[in-house]
């Protein structure tokens, strides 16, 4: 006979409780499981409704004052007279200039993320997963401020990608570039390029990071599927693999969308003198106190996120969620 | 006759790992072949290989008598049904069994009328507007079906299809893919691990073990005339008679099998036959289990649940017929 099967007739069938508080707390919580999830979920929404939906409210709620031209204070009644002030010239510009950088930034992001996170979604395993990961989130590690300075002395005219260039005789191709009108200037740290390569070096992570989520949970036979139907590479990725990974890039690409939209340090560190909508925040808000255009300016964002979503839900983009 | 699908040495390694090591196969046109096998005994990679998925690490691989080796799985006229479907949650229904023909640039009517006469085929009709998460196990396996088949393939290639699916629909799965092949003319290869099913739906059965196969044949000649031990075991659970036991009462010194059924009990202490003792009964329905130790050797037999039944302990006399003892090609 082995110990198992020994007599087991004087044993409890029901055990005793396990007394004290938490004994009885967990009991009590296994009696009433909402309960448990009304306490669990009570701090945290509350923080959400006060704190962050409470001074987004706030800032919808400056964006309709106004302010006295002669005074300079702020005149509390609704108007929509700042949001008019919005369509000047002059703030159109600043507009236009964000919301095309943010586009040609995630636009740039997703095409150079689309390998890595494909790769570490398909191919990478076990420790090359590690230094996927590692590699991906290390430049989060250390601080914005001192990558975007790092930034601003490789590209500098005296700077590390100059001379490399020289080196390899290709100094006449960066002039070409920085001949050109716009994306061109002095030099790539004084230039649009040089704004939007820092954009794109600095979010890459947010791009891909959900990308790969995404792509790993298409299945892999999924792919072997597409082929075993007569689908050349080029097909399967268009017919299967983009459509399954389209929440994960639309989620990348509002973190890059809205991030360089909402960014003041990078455009005035490297960049032209030009203001994007950041700056203008910062500069209205600070040492012009206008509060309600500095609000207005910052309602843009949030506007043209929601069409982004908008259109990107009626092209599809989520029927695979 | 070209055959459909051919081997030659064909050989696939994962490094150390020999999946398919040095096997030669030929598939005529026409035959519904299964390959049957325990887990890691080499028989999905060899599907991969028809499929393309997978390329061999030397060897020769033909479909139709061109060689395949090289040729990527979208350039086969070759198509799979996949273990779990691998239906595409983002297309619905029609788009899934379209697909081959989309990626083939088939105009869109052409192609909807194609997809709905295949779900017809695999009575499913008007199921197109559904999306595969809609569907239950045994109606996503019938899409699945109908996007292989809508293509026409030359091959259709099976990986363990029915694996997920609850007895009863498995059986009846089984004989539709039965008249299906037989109505269509297509080459079947079919991999299970279940020996009742390659039994019951192959005209060819391949044994694999270890990444070789071990015995190819009709399934009567795999039952009855098992090559090998193993072949013997995995196919109907046969009694392996050691080379001792069978010079005693075969008159023979090689190894032999015995089928369950072919073992009669007597409840008798002695007598012509085998000496042995009940250890345990299993009831299987029609049949019961008689577990079996005559003189340290386990042996099952299946008897009549209808007649008398021996109880655990009992000494009992065991009889057969030398007919039914096959002697197995394997040496002593």
């Amino acid at each position: 006979m082995s110990a198992l099967a020994a007599d087991r007739t004087g044993a409890p069938a029901i055990l005793a409780g396990r007394g004290g508080v938490f004994g009885a707390m967990s009991d009590w919580v296994w009696r009433h499981p909402r309960m448990f999830l009304f306490l669990m979920l009570t701090p945290p929404v509350l923080w959400l409704g006060i704190i962050y939906i409470g001074s987004l409210f706030a800032l919808l709620l400056q964006s309709f004052f106004s302010i006295d031209e002669f005074s300079g204070l702020i005149n509390r009644e609704f108007t929509l007279k700042t949001y008019g002030e919005l369509f000047l010239p002059q703030n159109v510009d600043i507009v236009v200039r964000t919301v095309l950088m943010a586009a040609l930034v995630t636009i740039a992001s997703a095409i150079v993320a689309f390998p890595i996170a494909y790769y570490a979604a398909r191919y990478a395993k076990g420790k090359w997963k590690a230094a996927f990961y590692l590699g991906v989130m290390l430049p989060l590690w250390s601080s914005y401020l001192v990558k975007v300075y790092a930034w601003k002395l490789i590209l500098a005219k005296e700077g590390i990608l100059n001379w490399f260039l020289a080196k390899l005789h290709l100094t006449w191709l960066l002039d070409a570039w920085l001949a050109l009108p716009i994306v061109g200037g002095n030099s790539l740290s004084v230039s649009y390029t040089g704004t939007f390569l820092v954009f794109v070096y600095v979010w890459m992570p947010f791009m891909i990071v959900p990308m790969q989520a995404a792509l790993e949970r298409v299945p892999g036979n999924l792919i072997e599927a597409s082929a075993d139907l007569g689908a050349a590479p080029r097909q399967t990725f268009r017919n299967v693999i983009l459509p399954l990974a389209m929440p994960g890039v639309i989620a990348g690409s509002i973190f890059t969308f809205s991030l360089t939209m909402g960014d003041y340090i990078i455009p005035q560190i490297i960049g032209t003198s030009r203001l994007f909508i950041g700056q203008a925040v910062y500069a209205h808000q600070g040492t012009a106190g206008n509060i309600p255009l500095a609000a207005a300016f910052t309602v843009v964002p949030i506007v043209v996120m929601g069409f982004y979503l908008w259109f990107a839900k009626r092209q599809g983009a989520f029927d695979a969620l | 006759m070209t055959p459909a699908v051919s081997f030659t040495k064909v050989s696939r390694h994962f490094g150390a790992v020999r999946a398919v090591d040095a096997v030669d196969l030929e598939i005529a046109e026409g035959e519904f072949f299964a390959m049957l096998g325990p887990s890691g005994s080499g028989k999905t990679t060899c599907l991969r290989l028809i499929a393309g998925f997978e390329q061999p690490t030397s060897g020769r691989i033909e479909i139709f008598g061109e060689n395949a080796v090289g040729v990527p799985p979208y350039r086969r006229n070759v198509n799979t049904v996949f273990q779990d479907y691998a239906l595409f949650p983002h297309l619905n229904v029609a788009d899934n069994v379209a697909y081959g023909l989309m990626v083939k640039g088939v105009a869109r009517e052409e192609r909807s009328r194609a997809a709905e006469e295949a779900l017809a085929l695999v009575k499913l009709p008007g199921y197109g507007a559904r999306k595969p998460g809609q569907l239950s196990g045994g109606q996503r396996q019938r899409v699945a079906l109908a996007r292989a088949l809508v293509n026409k393939p030359r091959v259709l290639l099976l990986d363990e299809p029915l694996g997920a699916l609850d007895l009863k629909l498995r059986e009846q799965m089984q004989e539709e893919l039965k008249s299906l092949q037989k109505q269509l003319g297509i080459t079947f290869v079919f991999v299970t691990h279940d020996q009742g099913e390659a039994l019951s739906m192959a005209d060819r059965v391949a044994v694999f073990n270890d990444g070789k196969i071990m015995q190819i044949g009709s399934p009567q000649e795999i039952y009855r005339r098992p090559a090998t031990r193993f072949v013997a075991d995995f196919v109907g659970s046969s009694n392996i008679l050691p080379p001792d036991f069978m010079q005693r009462y075969a008159g023979q010194r090689r190894w032999g099998s015995l089928r369950p059924e072919h073992i009669r009990i007597l409840a008798q202490t002695s007598g012509d036959g085998v000496p042995a003792r009940v250890a345990a009964l299993s009831y299987l329905g029609a049949g019961t289990r008689v577990s079996l130790d005559a003189e340290g050797l386990r042996l099952h037999a299946v008897v009549d649940s209808g007649g008398a039944l021996p109880a655990p302990g009992d000494a009992v006399v065991l009889t057969f017929n030398r007919d039914h003892v096959h002697v197995m090609d394997e040496p002593a």
